[in-house]
């Protein structure tokens, strides 16, 4: 996270802009995606192409931060793929254990997806999670700062 | 050797049920709540997170109520939920040089680009009983400070220094070469770095401390310095095969230790600092600095160094790093060895027979002598 709060301005790939987007879901509440359901005219006919499902992903780290890779351990992750009827195909990847938040990220992801609603999951939906992201970055950033040292070298005797 | 018995399915019952007394302990005393664990115990979460080798901040704090706070059977609760479930794949490796950073130090470096931040620290406190804790008081606001333009992230001290060729760098490994996993495969000795990364960040801290500060006190010295040590929030990405780009699967936290340590040479290295890196989950300054203390003093041989320790020997440090395997074969001693027991009592006895036997030949020999 951190300097990647909010959309890629200009001409990007839709990839590029698709990856901020899901960023912004993954690090969603429940209750801030959950308003993305009314933007589906037919919930019932959402149909769940991987059902939702907890596995592990294998986190990995460098050697000295920037060396060869190796396996520091695993991570919960739930994960839901879902086809609107209108086609498109969603995914939901998220660390952690909730099935439902994987599902809903799959609906955004599916909903993003169709113009007619991309506009919709960017700005009523995720708008505001990025405000509230970097407003918590912002206070985070201020506590931190107050913790700022400065050290300085005691020089021994007169010479 | 353990043998199967049966029985007892009774008493089993009913020590579980007493467990689950003793567990809840007084009544009069409000039930802990695992909320209560993961956000005002975070610590001993961390620990179950690191040496239960999985990210789970709430099974993590879950498993602490259920183990009653012991941290190794938390840790053992939280590696059996993992065998429990598939596995996606692999992450991205994460990126500490983007961290969003709530603590930074370097003891070695006064003036660091990006600054010193101490962040939320036990260092510097005077280690007193807080008993205004106990009273409940009330919280006072962090203190806010303006945010600097170049704050919140800042490049590793070991980048800082890359260039100059007196502290080596991150390594010649190959970047893109699918490390060990120690979770699929068996350990084979000798093994890669890889290997020993990823047993010590699920090792024993107290286990690592101790063999970190041996090689303090001599054994294997490697004359060390906190290059720097940073706790923070990264990113963790993943590339599921049916996108074929990488998603943000969001932040974890983690603590990272960059150990620099003073190095003679040898016939392989020119005279330089060398590393040992720590990293774990979580906020574990104590376990990534003594990771790294021993992740440099396992690096013995690749630097030519002779192996005079026990935190140099790569065999007996990783071997019985894992507390779950320690506690698992120490443990099993409780078990019921009644035919194992009977077996060996049986050849005792014989032996003891064979020995009064010769004993009383042996006096019967000198007796005669005597006469």
């Amino acid at each position: 996270m951190g300097e990647t709060i909010g959309f890629p301005e200009g001409g990007d790939a839709d990839t590029a802009k698709r990856q901020a987007m899901m960023a912004l879901a993954a690090r969603a509440s429940l209750d801030e995606l959950s308003p993305a359901l009314a933007l589906i005219d037919d919930i019932g006919a959402v149909r769940d192409v991987r059902r939702p499902e907890i596995g592990l992903v294998m986190v990995r780290g460098r050697a000295g931060g920037g060396g060869a890779a190796f396996n520091l351990g695993e991570a919960t992750v739930a994960r839901a793929a879902v086809s609107l009827p209108s086609g498109e195909t969603g995914f939901g990847y998220v660390l952690g254990r909730d099935r439902a938040k994987a599902r809903l990220m799959a609906i955004v992801d599916a909903l993003w997806q169709r113009r007619a609603t991309r506009a919709a999951i960017e700005t009523d939906i995720l708008g505001p999670v990025g405000a509230r992201l970097a407003a918590e970055q912002a206070t985070t950033r201020a506590r931190v700062a107050a913790t700022k040292v400065d050290f300085f070298t005691m020089v021994r005797g007169d010479n | 050797m353990y043998v199967a018995v049966k029985g007892g399915e009774k008493a089993i019952a009913a020590a579980h049920r007493l467990l689950a007394h003793e567990r809840r302990g007084d009544l009069g005393v409000a039930e802990l709540a695992p909320e209560q664990v993961r956000e005002q115990l975070s610590l001993g979460c961390d620990r179950v997170m690191n040496e239960g080798s999985l990210y789970d901040r709430d099974l993590a704090a879950l498993a602490i109520k259920q183990s009653r706070g012991d941290l190794i059977e938390a840790a053992f609760l939280v590696r059996a939920f993992r065998t429990t479930l598939p596995r996606f794949g692999y992450s991205l490796p994460i990126d500490t040089a983007a961290m969003e950073i709530r603590r930074r130090i370097s003891a070695t470096f006064k003036d660091l680009p990006g600054g010193q931040v101490l962040g939320p620290t036990f260092d510097y406190t005077h280690r007193l009983i807080d008993f205004a804790l106990a009273a409940g008081v009330e919280l006072a606001v962090p203190t806010e400070a303006e945010v600097a333009a170049d704050a919140g992230v800042a490049p590793r001290v070991t980048d800082l220094l890359a260039h100059d060729d007196l502290v080596e760098p991150d390594g010649e490994g190959d970047l893109d070469a699918a490390p060990g996993d120690i979770t699929r495969d068996p350990i084979r000795f000798p093994v890669g770095r890889d290997i020993r990364l990823q047993s010590l960040a699920r090792g024993d801290e107290g286990y690592l401390l101790a063999l970190g500060y041996s090689t303090q006190r001599g054994y294997g010295s490697s004359h060390p310095f906190a290059g720097e040590i940073r706790l923070g929030e990264v990113e963790v990405e993943f590339v599921p095969e049916e996108l074929g780009f990488a998603v943000s699967l969001g932040d974890i936290t983690v603590t990272e230790c960059q150990m620099i340590n003073k190095f003679a040479g040898s016939a392989k290295v020119p005279p330089r600092f060398t590393r040992g890196y720590g990293l774990g989950f979580g906020h574990v300054e104590r376990k990534a600095m003594a990771m790294a203390l021993v992740d440099r003093a396992l690096r013995a041989s690749d630097l030519g160094e002779e192996i005079v320790a026990p935190a140099q020997d790569e065999e007996f440090v990783l071997m019985h790093a894992d507390n779950i395997q320690a506690t698992g074969f120490v443990e099993h001693l409780k078990l019921p060895h009644y035919v194992d027991f009977q077996a060996e009592l049986g050849l005792v006895r014989q032996m003891r027979a064979e020995f009064e036997q010769t004993r009383a030949a042996i006096a019967a020999d000198l007796k005669e002598a005597a006469e």
